[in-house]
């Protein structure tokens, strides 16, 4: 048995290149038994690796790896014994019925046919699968590929399940059914490591969260911790230029903070410490002024505003360091 | 104690081989066009080459061939699907690996060699399959054995002996290519002359001599002779050459081909995908 006490899954100073790219700088991370651990950040940041390296598929150029007590470099083979894997697309088999995709599975992690057999049931009930369970899998839609996919990571029975991008290109449904399945999962004792791109997938999913850029882990908390860092939600409206300085000053009297003008989005933003709240206040008072914006919206900080607010700049992984400025330009021509 | 560990080692890798055998095999059944085209294609090189070239090919070739060109042509194709069948093994792989489906397998705490082995295993019975109904076909349009069944028997294990030789030749292709489309022509550019500039369709002594020093010593040529001696018998054999003699040649090719390639497959495998 594994020990119960330590971290479950202990990263310490982890690098990995590829000629001269640098996926994994010195990377060090530990959480406990029985949380969802969301790892943030944009596509290339190093998400992917970090996982691969986890899950035994790649040798690190240095440091050390633990997962479930076992030191995955040196014991690849036991860790694969608790470990389970959906990658980032749907490793299932498309001329295989749901069924046999999950209990080949089942029999390569040493489970007797029988035993295969019933737990496949059971995780294709769990997953809402059953209708489809005897059908080829060409016939399954995205979402229903990705939990199958899930079901299959599951039948080992894994200490720890790692999740790579779980819900990205999957249809709001099934992502809703994906959250449900993974939420299950933890109460009922399992570690997740799950990798995302969306800040609201992190939000409502993980109880600690790193974010991760350039191969660097540049951030660690809860969620509210991050949260706290940006500052909450914002208010973003547009007006004909004539009425930007009038509208400027009937939004002024309601916020602590002044209205502020981005020059490049053509927009007035103002914090919205209150929320929905906050912006019925400046709806009246925009009311009251007798002024019509052309849009107004509350926007939720979005991952580009957790980039912006840790590094200075917004994710572009395979930008140059200032990255920042070409993607503004490029809204504005939109 | 160690010989039981062992035991069961092997036991365990042989229960995960044949799991990946089996999901290949299921594949082929549930995708019946890739069967399908795997089976037209022999079976139209065997009317085609028989009706097109057999009138004028028919007068050279050796007397044991009972005067028909079809007789001489059966030995020679069962060889050409067997290597154009082993193709598969590299196309399997390549789109395996480009679906995530080998990052799957190498996450399962399963036997290291049975991506591989389950992926040529599957590929050996399905060409095994190709064979039996072209063969079965070439009986149909007057094809007759002029020596024993057993014979006849005989020369088609020697012929899937070598399409599994080749397999791990192209899993070997496949790995080091990975990309699915440009394997196709991996795979293709070097069988074509390896088919052609051999005995698989014609004697080569009609060859120019410089063509004919390459055909005679390749090991389709040695493979497509043995399956003739073992068919026709000894007479249609080139002069000077014996049945057993061919035979041990050609299972000497395909043991030496297995036994290079086989475990660069398996160090390939295990480096570029960790």
């Amino acid at each position: 048995m594994t020990d119960e006490s330590g971290p479950i899954v202990r990263v310490e100073g982890v690098s990995k290149s590829f000629g001269d790219v640098v996926a994994l700088d010195s990377v060090s991370l530990e959480f406990e038994r029985g949380i969802v651990y969301g790892l943030l950040g944009p596509n290339g940041a190093g998400k992917t690796t970090l996982i691969r390296v986890l899950t035994t598929l790649l040798r690190p150029d240095s440091g050390r790896v633990e997962v479930a007590g076992v030191d995955v470099v040196a014991d690849p083979t036991t860790a694969r014994t608790r470990i389970g894997l959906a990658g980032q697309f749907a490793a299932v088999d498309d001329y295989l019925t749901g069924r046999e995709n999950v209990e080949m599975v089942g029999r390569l992690y040493n489970l007797s046919k029988a035993e295969a057999r019933s737990r496949t049931t059971d995780l294709l009930e769990r997953i809402n699968l059953s209708d489809a369970a005897d059908r080829t899998v060409r016939t399954y839609s995205g979402g229903m590929r990705r939990r199958l996919d899930l079901a299959a990571s599951l039948i080992g029975r894994p200490e720890v399940l790692f999740l790579d991008e779980p819900t990205t290109g999957v249809d709001p449904r099934s992502r809703i059914d994906v959250w449900q399945l993974i939420e299950d999962l933890v109460r009922d004792g399992t570690t997740v490591l799950l990798t995302t791109q969306y800040l609201d997938e992190a939000d409502s999913l993980a109880d600690r969260l790193g974010v991760i850029d350039h191969g660097r882990l540049i951030s660690e908390g809860t969620p509210d911790e991050l949260k706290d860092q940006l500052g909450g939600s914002v208010i973003r409206l547009s007006v004909s230029d004539g009425w930007r300085t009038a509208t400027m000053e009937a939004l002024g009297a309601t916020e602590a903070d002044s209205p502020q003008f981005d020059e490049l989005q053509g927009r007035i933003t103002i914090p919205a410490p209150l929320g929905v709240r906050s912006l019925q206040e400046a709806v009246r008072r925009l009311d009251a002024a007798n002024i019509v914006p052309n849009d107004i919206a509350l926007d939720k900080p979005t991952l580009d505003d957790v980039f912006l607010a840790l590094t200075g700049r917004a994710p572009a992984a395979d930008a140059p360091a200032d990255a920042a400025t070409p993607r503004r330009r490029l809204r504005i021509r939109r | 104690m160690i010989a039981t560990r062992s035991r069961a080692a092997l036991a365990h890798a042989l229960k995960d081989t044949w799991v990946i055998a089996r999901r290949n095999l299921l594949r082929n059944l549930r995708m019946p066009q890739l069967v399908l085209f795997a089976t037209v294609q022999p079976v139209m090189f065997l009317l085609l080459f028989n009706y097109v070239f057999g009138g004028s090919i028919g007068r050279s070739i050796p007397a044991a061939a009972g005067g028909k060109y079809i007789n001489y042509l059966v030995p020679g194709l069962l060889i050409q699907v067997a290597i154009f069948g082993s193709g598969q093994t590299a196309l399997g792989l390549t789109e395996d690996l480009s679906k995530g489906v080998i990052d799957r397998f190498r996450s399962l705490p399963m036997a290291r060699s049975a991506v591989l082995g389950g992926r040529t295993l599957s590929d050996l019975i399905r060409n095994a399959f190709v064979i039996c109904l072209m063969l079965a076909v070439g009986v149909l349009i007057g094809f007759r054995y002029q020596t024993t069944f057993l014979r006849l028997v005989a020369a088609l294990l020697v012929a899937l002996a070598f399409a599994y030789a080749l397999s791990w030749v192209m899993a070997v292709v496949g790995l080091l290519v990975r990309n699915p489309e440009a394997t196709q022509s991996a795979v293709f550019l070097p069988t074509f002359p390896l088919v052609f500039a051999s005995s698989v369709f014609v004697p080569t002594e009609s060859f120019p001599s410089w063509l004919q020093g390459f055909a005679d010593n390749q090991p389709v040529t040695v493979t497509a002779n043995a399956l003739r001696g073992l068919i026709l018998g000894p007479g249609a054999l080139p002069h000077g050459q014996t049945v057993g003699g061919d035979v041990f040649l050609a299972v000497a090719w395909s043991v030496g081909i297995a036994l290079v390639f086989a475990p660069l497959a398996v160090r390939i495998y295990r480096r570029s995908v960790g």
